[in-house]
């Protein structure tokens, strides 16, 4: 059978194709690490821009860093929208492709150690300014075994009660006394509940790790731990007598008060959608929560409360840092390093950066953004003043959270938290969706998948 | 068609006269010409193939060898890779949801051949036997087929709502008490069984459809003469007539339904209480969650093997009917 090509033109065509696909299948393969350093310049990628969708928070990430590299000659910045997407972040470090400064939450750097895929700045954090004034148990999160250290927080969170003030009066409570233990947080979510037209008094997670996150959160709130090291070595601290204690508020909320409605599985979104409709109470959330409420869901400020965790013996401490990659040249770590302090951990820039909320109308007082709680001493002294100076949300409807969590326990995430959350949020959901739920067998059941888990923490 | 250049690399086909002007060749330079010259015709052919050889080799058969390469391995990314032996492998036999995910995944795969085999093949013969506005009832049973598996989900998790949600709104209107659907372990898997079928059910009716199309006419005219009734017909004509496709489609279910991922990621999370942990959720985990590679390939392995029994089932059949 003859072509129905002309054979010059197919055999031209042939070999264009053939080329081209080698080609691009070479290029695919390439490494992108090209340009480290361009005109004498350090060029470095960073994790951390915010998207388009949030134009202030952007605004002040470029301007940033157009400052940063007008102070800092040497160094050029290469942004990157996003934080961590554990979906990508081995594909991108196998591929040549990972940011050398990169975003984690606290979840993560225990896994990523563990794995070598950051690098060790034990001795070159060792001369960034300010790092003996972050809180050392946020700095420990970064730390392996033998203390070296491999990224630096920026961002820490404590967990607290986020709660609705207009469904607090409408239920007759008081919003300026929001509940201070468990007791008092199920009778409150009884009267919410009690409104009717489907509100809900107290909402928990259960699904996508969500649910075991927050079950840690219930432990320590109850003086409890998820997880105890005995000698080298790690094991489950769950199945006992504060474990059931907690389960079983849950159970009797749900099953036996009918406060936390039909709805189960539930995870950041779904009720932080409920809160937003002003259908909800209360639930378990660190303040950061409250901007993402009003500017979601066209909410005031006004209408959100934050407690102290209730229990009073324990809280969680959670947040978010960087790392760098571990095939970054000494001098990018360095660059990274320089960057990461700049912007991030800065005292001499908290003026300013509480200023740039102000001028965007962006709030300032909460116990979050603009400037984290990731200080102790003096700093921590000198940012409290300048956010009291600024503050244009009303200070008091945090002012329970802020005087309890100065005096309670705060305690990090287990280490393989992801894993461990993964395996406790079936515990919640057979609670909350199963109202025969067997405790005590349930929480067996959970600790030997822990115990599992923890049996590869090195 | 005839060239004056029987020797060009182009390769015209030679005329006889000019075959005939050559000095006459040994046996063995016959065979080296002729396959000179068929591979000269069929340069284009083989240099497409080559090309997509390549896209193939890139993107599907290396990823497939490094996978099982990656079962026996323990990697980070950074460093070289070390071999770990089975060690991959121990550890998902000591994962209690190991057990449980491919349980779960035997039960997704049973409950949805109960429903997404039956309800297809009845659709289709109800289908086949209208006579007004087939062309509507069609595109009717085909339209879930276009909407995105994720909105899909997405939309049946507001069905399924146990409070506003439409079932528990329907049920409610007519005095009947509302289900908990995906909020009881007992009922979550049969829940997202039901999202699977309505997804998919358009292309398998299809399949039957045009199965049910190439059964003659007389056959049936033929029944009908005999007597025989609507179950009949079906039991003696209908059903050995399409026993190949039934067949093919019933594994190529099996390999589908196996690997069924996206209605628990996005409804249920494998809640609750691990009812709806499949195993591709929990491959997911290793792989994105808990980073583990090496566990999540052992864990594809094992599943490719158990998928490829069904798969070479499926290629001998589908042979065996080219031969017929």
């Amino acid at each position: 059978m003859s072509s129905p090509w002309s054979r010059t033109v197919s055999r031209r065509t042939l070999c264009l194709i053939a080329a081209g696909g080698l080609a691009l299948s070479l290029a695919a393969c390439g490494d992108g690490d090209n340009a480290a350093q361009t005109g004498g310049k350090v060029k470095i990628t960073v994790t951390g821009q915010p998207p388009t969708s949030q134009p202030f928070e952007r605004s002040v990430f470029d301007a940033d860093v157009k400052e940063f590299e007008a102070s800092h000659p040497n160094i050029q910045i290469e942004p990157h929208e996003g934080f961590m997407d554990p979906k990508t972040f081995s594909a991108k470090l196998a591929g040549g492709q990972l940011e050398d400064v990169y975003y984690v939450y606290f979840t993560d750097p225990a896994q990523i150690i563990a794995r070598h895929q950051a690098a060790d700045i034990t001795e070159a954090a060792k001369s960034v300014p300010h790092v003996n004034d972050i809180k050392p148990e946020l700095l420990d999160n970064f730390r392996d075994a033998n203390g070296k250290l491999y990224g630096l927080p920026t961002m820490n969170y404590t967990m607290g009660l986020l709660y609705s003030r207009p469904l607090f009066q409408k239920a007759g409570l008081d919003p300026d006394k929001p509940p201070a233990t468990w007791d008092e947080v199920r009778a409150d979510a009884k009267k919410i509940a009690a409104l009717g037209n489907g509100v809900v008094g107290y909402a928990d997670y259960s699904k996508n790790n969500q649910g075991g996150w927050h079950m840690t959160g219930w432990m320590y709130s109850m003086g409890g731990d998820i997880a105890r090291k005995d000698g080298d070595k790690w094991a489950a601290d769950f199945d006992n007598e504060k474990g059931k204690q907690a389960l079983q508020y849950l159970h009797d909320m749900r099953w036996t008060d009918n406060s936390m409605g039909a709805k189960q599985l539930l995870e950041a979104t779904d009720v932080q959608r409920m809160m937003g409709a002003g259908q909800l109470g209360m639930y378990m959330a660190a303040p950061d929560n409250v901007p993402v409420l009003v500017k979601q869901f066209n909410g005031k400020y006004e209408d959100y409360g934050i407690a102290g965790m209730p229990g009073g013996q324990g809280t969680l401490l959670g947040g978010e840092g960087y790392m760098i990659n571990p095939k970054a040249s000494p001098d990018k770590v360095k660059a990274g390093l320089e960057w990461i302090q700049w912007k991030y951990l800065n005292p001499d820039r908290f003026e300013k950066h509480i200023q740039q909320y102000v001028d965007g109308k962006q709030p300032v007082g909460l116990p979050a953004e603009p400037t984290p709680d990731v200080w102790q001493g003096a700093v921590r002294d000198q940012q409290l003043a300048l956010k009291a100076k600024y503050a244009n949300v009303p200070a008091k409807n945090y002012q329970s959270y802020v005087d309890t969590t100065s005096k309670i326990k705060g305690s990090i995430e287990p280490p393989n938290a992801q894993q461990i959350y993964a395996a406790l949020d079936s515990v919640m959901q057979a609670v909350l969706t199963d109202q025969n739920a067997n405790i005590d067998q349930q929480l067996s059941s959970a600790s030997s998948k822990v115990n599992s888990v923890l049996a590869q923490v090195k | 068609m005839s060239s004056p250049r029987s020797s060009s690399l182009l390769a015209w086909p030679a005329t006889s006269s000019s075959r005939a002007r050559r000095p006459v060749a040994s046996p063995g330079e016959r065979r080296k010409t002729k396959f000179r010259r068929k591979l000269k015709e069929n340069l284009t052919a083989y240099g497409l193939l080559c090309a997509a050889l390549v896209v193939f080799a890139l993107f599907s058969w290396y990823p497939i060898v490094r996978g099982v390469l990656l079962s026996f391995q323990q990697v980070d990314f950074v460093n070289a890779p070390t071999w770990v032996g089975f060690d991959n492998f121990e550890r998902l036999f000591a994962d209690p949801l190991f057990g449980v995910a491919w349980r779960n995944t035997l039960l997704f795969t049973g409950l949805a051949l109960v429903f997404g085999f039956a309800v297809p093949f009845l659709t289709a013969v109800l289908l086949n036997e209208i006579r007004h506005a087939k062309a509507f009832f069609r595109l009717a049973v085909y339209l879930p087929v276009m909407l995105p598996p994720v909105v899909t989900a997405l939309m049946w998790k507001w069905f399924y709502d146990p409070g506003p949600g439409l079932f528990n709104s329907a049920l409610g209107a007519v005095g009947l008490p509302g289900g908990q659907w995906l909020d009881s372990s007992s009922t979550a898997m049969l829940s997202l069984v039901f999202v699977s079928t309505w997804a998919n059910m358009g292309s398998t009716t299809l399949i039957y459809l045009a199965a049910l199309g190439t059964i003659p006419g007389e056959l049936y005219e033929a029944a009908e003469l005999d007597g025989a009734g609507l179950w009949k017909r079906l039991r003696h004509v209908t059903f050995p007539q399409t026993r190949f496709v039934l067949l093919v489609l019933l594994l190529l279910q099996i390999v589908a339904t196996m690997q069924v991922f996206t209605e628990p990621y996005v409804m249920t999370g494998g809640g609750p209480d691990d009812s709806t942990v499949t195993v591709l959720l929990l491959l997911y985990r290793y792989a994105f969650v808990y980073n583990d590679f090496g566990s999540a390939s052992a864990m594809s392995l094992l599943l490719f093997v158990a998928l490829g029994v069904f798969s070479a089932w499926y290629v001998r059949l589908t042979r065996k009917a080219d031969q017929t």
